[in-house]
């Protein structure tokens, strides 16, 4: 090495620094117009009656604003970190690197200007016009490329666990999104899709669960498998574990999307089978969940001081109630009760809030002050306040949407002697005002937190400086 | 349901696709050796 005549090569961290900031940025931006929804479903004088800003245009904004633009920047971040921190490489190919920093950054300028507009291929998670799905595809053959092309050229034998789940997430999303996204267009901004009705059904929620199961878990889960060891100073529970719950949950995720579909015009056992695969996932899904919490047997009392560890911790919790959560209410019986009641809005977000967004802001707290020179946030305290603004406002959150659907559920099933319904529809939506209030303070809560770590964030970088980390020859690997 | 022509061909197909991948792990020797593969994360970044 000491005749080399090039410089050192150096990790490429300025895809990780402009994906980790933007991640914060649209995080405030999607929880923003995520509160203001809520508030409009307790007030709905909030539309103002201006088309731009009615429920239907801005739920598929918010939704396409939190998964995509503030999940999605988390995960592109921490996938390129970890790829190139555990394969001692930088990344392949800086330029399509940088290309899929940019274009992931218009497909988001994309559908936050055509969803308020109206533009939609009505599909839930995946509303998008034809142009902007192909600009997705685009980047995301550009995003497998740079990350298997960096596995590819690994200094380190072994492929660490986490990379597996980002590779999974990442062939998975795209298999999804040019299944689903499939559709003839019909001028610029208006396609039909490829299947119609029950077909189109199953499609979507093949789509959509999904997408609950890789965008949503696998790619969180490799950021859970790097960022969990690395705040607790301590290997993973059982590495071993660690490759059992990878195979065992991809080889079952594939078929529970059907829960989506019960009672409806899909086949009785196209819904059964989606119940069991369901159940099913339990397993695979909690013993991810005890690997990671249990990373800190023996040093449980790291939780008391620090709040990043907190946060990745809790959102362990979350993981674990959420999933146990979906496979009860994938039961036929518990989904007559629960589905289209705020039960599963409930179930959604405390996936979302809890698991998604804790992890994800756990991650960029560790790794915002190293992308800019620093050891540590600028305001630990701060941190400590968002760990608490966050949890509380998810508690309400979800406690409120698990009352409110319950109620709903049993208002809309509720039966007279004379067999005549015993409510109206609109006695259940007024009997639910309260508990969209509370829902509105929860959200306000959560959007608080954000709004310190954005400041936290700014002045960490006000303080900091970016610096190139050389890539150092690594100790002979075994 | 003629779309299911379409999805359980494509899902047997990426499920012998993790197969194979799975195969390749475990033929390349990837799990041979786990006991330090947790803790190499560990060092500096």
């Amino acid at each position: 090495m000491s005749n080399h005549p090039h410089p050192a090569p150096s990790f490429n961290d300025s895809v990780v620094r402009q994906f980790s900031l933007m991640a914060v940025v649209w995080g405030v931006v999607g929880m923003l117009v995520g509160v203001f929804i809520a508030a409009q479903l307790a007030w709905p004088e909030l539309n103002f009656g201006i088309p731009w800003l009615s429920y239907g245009r801005l739920r598929p904004l918010h939704t396409n604003a939190v998964i995509f633009a503030f999940g999605g920047c988390a995960l592109f971040a921490t996938s390129y970190w970890v790829v190139q921190r555990t394969c001692q490489v930088p990344l392949f190919a800086r330029r399509l690197a940088s290309f899929t920093f940019w274009g992931w950054q218009a497909v988001i300028v994309a559908a936050a200007i055509s969803l308020p507009l109206g533009y939609t291929s009505g599909k839930e998670y995946a509303e998008l016009e034809w142009p902007i799905d192909i600009l997705i595809a685009l980047v995301w053959v550009s995003y497998a490329i740079v990350f298997f092309g960096t596995i590819g050229m690994r200094k380190v034998r072994h492929i660490y666990v986490a990379n597996w789940f980002y590779g999974a997430f990442i062939l998975a999303v795209a298999i999804l999104h040019l299944v689903n996204s499939a559709a003839v267009p019909a001028g610029w901004m208006k396609s039909y899709s490829a299947y119609a009705g029950v077909q189109d059904a199953m499609v979507q929620w093949w789509y959509g669960h999904n997408a609950v199961g890789f965008f949503l878990t696998a790619g969180f889960l490799g950021m859970m498998y790097y960022f969990v060891p690395k705040q607790a100073e301590r290997p993973v529970y059982s590495y071993r574990l660690s490759i059992v719950h990878f195979w065992a949950l991809i080889f079952t995720y594939m078929w529970a999307g059907p829960h989506h579909l019960h009672y409806t015009a899909l086949p009785d056992w196209t819904q059964s089978i989606g119940m069991v695969f369901s159940l099913i996932l339990l397993a695979p899904s909690w013993g991810g969940m005890i690997n990671g919490v249990m990373t800190l047997s023996g040093a449980w009392h790291k939780l008391r001081d620090d709040p990043v560890l907190r946060f990745l911790i809790v959102s362990l919790s979350f993981y674990g109630m959420s999933t146990f959560e979906g496979p009860m209410m994938s039961i036929k019986t518990v989904n007559a009760l629960s589905h289209y009641t705020d039960w599963t809005v409930g179930h959604v977000h405390s996936g979302a809030l809890g698991w998604v967004g804790l992890i994800s802001m756990g991650s960029l707290y560790y790794l915002i002050p190293r992308l800019f020179g620093q050891k540590k946030m600028f305001s630990t305290p701060a941190i400590e306040v968002h760990f608490w603004l966050a949890t509380l406002g998810i508690v309400l959150y979800i406690a409120a949407m698990w009352i409110a659907g319950v109620m709903q559920g049993l208002m809309w099933r509720a039966i007279n002697n004379d067999g005549t319904l015993t409510y109206t529809f609109v006695e259940s939506v007024k009997a639910t005002y309260p508990f969209y209030v509370v829902r509105v303070i929860g959200g306000l809560l959560y959007l608080g937190g954000m709004l310190v770590m954005a400041w936290n964030t700014w002045m960490t970088v006000a303080n900091g400086h970016s610096s190139r980390v050389t890539i150092s020859p690594l100790p002979v690997a075994a | 349901m003629d779309i299911l022509f379409l999805l359980i061909p494509l899902s047997v197909s990426l499920g012998l696709l993790i197969l194979a991948a799975l195969g390749w792990a475990v033929w390349r020797g990837q799990f041979d050796a786990l006991d330090a593969e947790g803790e190499r994360i560990l060092g500096s970044d």
